[in-house]
């Protein structure tokens, strides 16, 4: 049942999709408008599907279906979060296909599940899930600001007339959004860090840092600190900020990815 | 109708060109007298301003080298000017001047300055003599047109300031102006326009800096901000958001280092320079820097023009109106030419009717006043009986190509050619009183 739902939410999402590609090329009011009730409604259907799963009794947030499933509706969240604050839908561009694909991949039936069952401290394990999830979401809008940044930059330095009628806000906003998403993820991550070694330490009784796992978890963490720390010091923005939250969102991939080849940190079929 | 222009405008040639043909109003009465005592000129004008620079002139037999004099004048080669140069002759300077003076051949079509930037060209360049007579007569009817495109149309009416775009600009970049600061560097009607806008807007404080101390003095009070000297600009400057620059100087006075600094100061805080003088203040390498947004005067008349779209209308209203002047002028142009015959034709009747009626008069003995004046009208009313077809066809004659044939026969018929060896004085007198 709860598959059920997150399908409709998935529906809901695709609206969002055709938004991010159109938005791209024209300005529409209209379409806008139609792309946040559409992605409201997706929330809705998915925080019912989750909702559904959590109450069932058996949620393995650990599996690849529930977790991704968990990573969009955070990253939904903290779309709609910067649309209440600066009345913006333009992130979506960038966060709109990654919830769609988050979603459509948890929306299909396999779900192969983390190798959780040493693990002792179920609490802990949670946290580290919706910490470093929470982080991700951050850096991922934070990654997609930093895009619409560099676009914006591109239009106003091509002194083109359409610079004036942008679907995107205005410079400062973008950066604002990108450096306080930054700010507010960074730390989430740090926690999520912090609880997964809890975790690892109390499975295995130590950390081993050559497990690709951790070392790219660390990488991104670095990138992650070396982003807030120029920006903070120097102000840096535009297309050096660009270049490394690309790098901490390559990382981050990088680090999802190794879930798939880490000796402590691996999906199984279930 | 011996006219010919030359020129470069924001269409024809781009921003680097003009530079380097546009001449400061200092040395303009020195060009137009250049220009009058080149070959082949009888007077000239020039119209410099951040968008064009053309000459104007009235030549001896509608040949003038121009070309020649721009290249002699600006030091400037063939290959370098020649592709961004437009050339009119006769009816189409007419036209070209029409549109020019009505805003409509400008960047902003409707923009209001361009009126009386050409109407100062034309005073400085009557001031120094050398326009007289024809372009005289030309540019007082652009100027009349110019009015009518104004009052009958509503393309000045809706023209949409640069300093409105340029706090639009502003609020791209910064989202809101709110506690915002503006720089004002170097004086100017627009550049003023443009910090009052901004300031309106939410900008909280101003420096302005001037070459002069005391005008930079004078112009901070006016807008309660700071003066600062011109020395400590690059200093000073990084504590801005915003600089409206427009001096006069002919090289920029802000250039790629001057931008690294700032934006190290600024820790990298985006700047947004409002560059109106021509030459440029702002060098383009600076433009380049990542955090430094320039626009110069052509990028914010750019952002003006994309603004219109119920312009063209009123445009449109407007070519109308220079088109039907141009052809109300061409022919007023013509039928002067057969004014003189019209009025020898009318001297030589007049001379026979008063000769009859002083032969007649010995015969008929002493008049009473009514009876005077009988004989006065009936006389006229004759002459201007008969006369008034052969005038009338003058005048249709004149504004088709058989003109001079007719001319020439009435001149025949009525034996005028004698009478035509009249001073060259009294024909300039005739042209003048129509």
């Amino acid at each position: 049942m709860s598959l059920l739902w997150l399908r409709f939410a998935l529906a809901c999402y695709f609206i969002g999709l055709v938004y991010a590609f159109v938005a791209i090329t024209r300005t529409s009011d209209l379409f806008s408008r139609i792309a946040l009730h559409a992605a409201s409604l997706g929330m809705v259907f998915h925080f019912v599907s989750l909702t559904e799963l959590f109450l069932s009794g058996h949620v393995v947030w650990a599996s690849v279906h529930n977790g991704e499933s968990l990573l969009a509706f955070l990253s939904m969240s903290f779309f709609m979060l910067i649309y209440a604050v600066y009345q913006t839908t333009s992130p979506g561009v960038v966060v709109f296909p990654v919830v769609f694909f988050l979603t459509f991949v948890a929306a299909v039936d396999e779900q192969p599940v983390l190798l959780t069952q040493f693990v002792s401290h179920k609490g802990w394990l949670a946290a580290h899930i919706f910490l470093i999830f929470i982080g991700y979401a951050a850096l991922l809008v934070s990654f997609g600001a930093s895009l619409l940044y560099l676009v914006q930059e591109r239009q106003l330095k091509a002194k083109k007339s359409a610079s004036l009628i942008s679907f995107l806000p205005a410079l400062e906003v973008i950066d604002q959004i990108g450096y306080r998403s930054l700010l507010l993820g960074f730390p989430f991550m740090t926690l999520g860090l912090l609880t997964g070694s809890v975790v690892a330490i109390s499975t295995y009784g130590h950390l081993d840092f050559l497990d690709p796992k951790i070392l790219l978890s660390l990488l991104m963490w670095v990138v992650y600190m070396v982003m807030v720390f120029t920006r903070w010091n120097s102000g840096w923005r535009g297309r050096r900020a660009a270049f490394l939250a690309t790098f901490a969102f390559v990382a981050a991939l990088a680090a999802w990815a190794a879930n798939y080849f880490s000796a402590i940190h691996r999906f199984a079929a279930s | 109708m011996r006219f010919q222009l030359i020129g470069v405008n924001h269409k024809s040639a781009p921003l680097e060109v003009r530079e380097r043909l546009a001449i400061p109003e200092s040395r303009l009465p020195d060009t137009c007298r250049d220009l009058t005592a080149y070959p082949g000129i009888e007077e000239g004008m020039v119209i410099s301003t951040c968008n064009r620079v053309e000459i104007v002139a009235h030549t001896t037999n509608g040949h003038a080298d121009l070309r020649g004099f721009l290249h002699d004048h600006f030091h400037l080669t063939a290959a370098e000017l020649d592709a961004h140069v437009y050339e009119f002759r006769e009816k189409d300077v007419v036209r070209h001047l029409f549109r020019v003076a009505s805003s409509l051949d400008s960047m902003v079509v409707g923009e209001a300055q361009i009126l009386g930037q050409v109407k100062e060209a034309y005073a400085t360049a009557r001031a120094v003599g050398a326009v007289r007579g024809q372009l005289d007569q030309l540019f007082s009817l652009a100027f009349a047109v110019a009015k009518r495109v104004r009052s009958e149309t509503a393309v000045v009416s809706s023209s949409v300031s640069i300093a409105s775009v340029a706090v639009e600009l502003a609020k791209k970049i910064f989202g809101t102006l709110e506690g915002k600061t503006v720089f004002l560097v170097g004086a100017g009607k627009m550049s003023e326009l443009a910090a009052r806008h901004l300031m309106a807007h939410g900008c909280a404080s101003i420096f302005v800096a001037n070459r002069t101390y005391d005008r930079a003095i004078g112009l901070a009070q006016k807008f309660n901000g700071q003066a600062i000297r011109f020395e400590d600009l690059h200093n000073t400057c990084d504590r801005a958001d915003i600089v409206i620059t427009s001096t006069g100087a002919p090289h920029a006075i802000f250039r790629r280092e001057h931008g690294e600094q700032f934006l190290t100061r600024r820790k990298n805080r985006p700047m947004f320079f409002i560059d109106i003088a021509v030459p440029r203040d702002v060098s383009p390498e600076m433009g380049k820097l990542d955090g430094i947004f320039t626009y110069d005067i052509d990028d914010l008349q750019q952002a003006v023009s994309s603004h219109v779209a119920d312009r063209r209308k009123e445009a449109e209203l407007a070519e109308a109106i220079v088109t039907s002047e141009v052809e109300r002028f061409e022919a007023r142009l013509q039928t002067l030419d057969v004014v003189p015959t019209i009025v020898s034709l009318q001297d030589h009747l007049e001379t026979i009717r008063q000769a009859e009626i002083d032969r007649v008069r010995g015969r008929m003995g002493p008049l009473t006043p009514e009876q005077e004046m009988a004989v006065e009208a009936l006389t006229r009313g004759i002459i201007n009986k008969v006369m008034h077809t052969p005038i009338a066809t003058l005048k249709t004659a004149a504004k088709e190509s058989e003109a001079t044939t007719v001319v020439e026969v009435v001149r025949r018929l009525f034996n005028l050619h004698d009478k035509e060896a009249a001073p060259p004085d009294k024909k300039n007198e005739v042209e003048t009183r129509h």
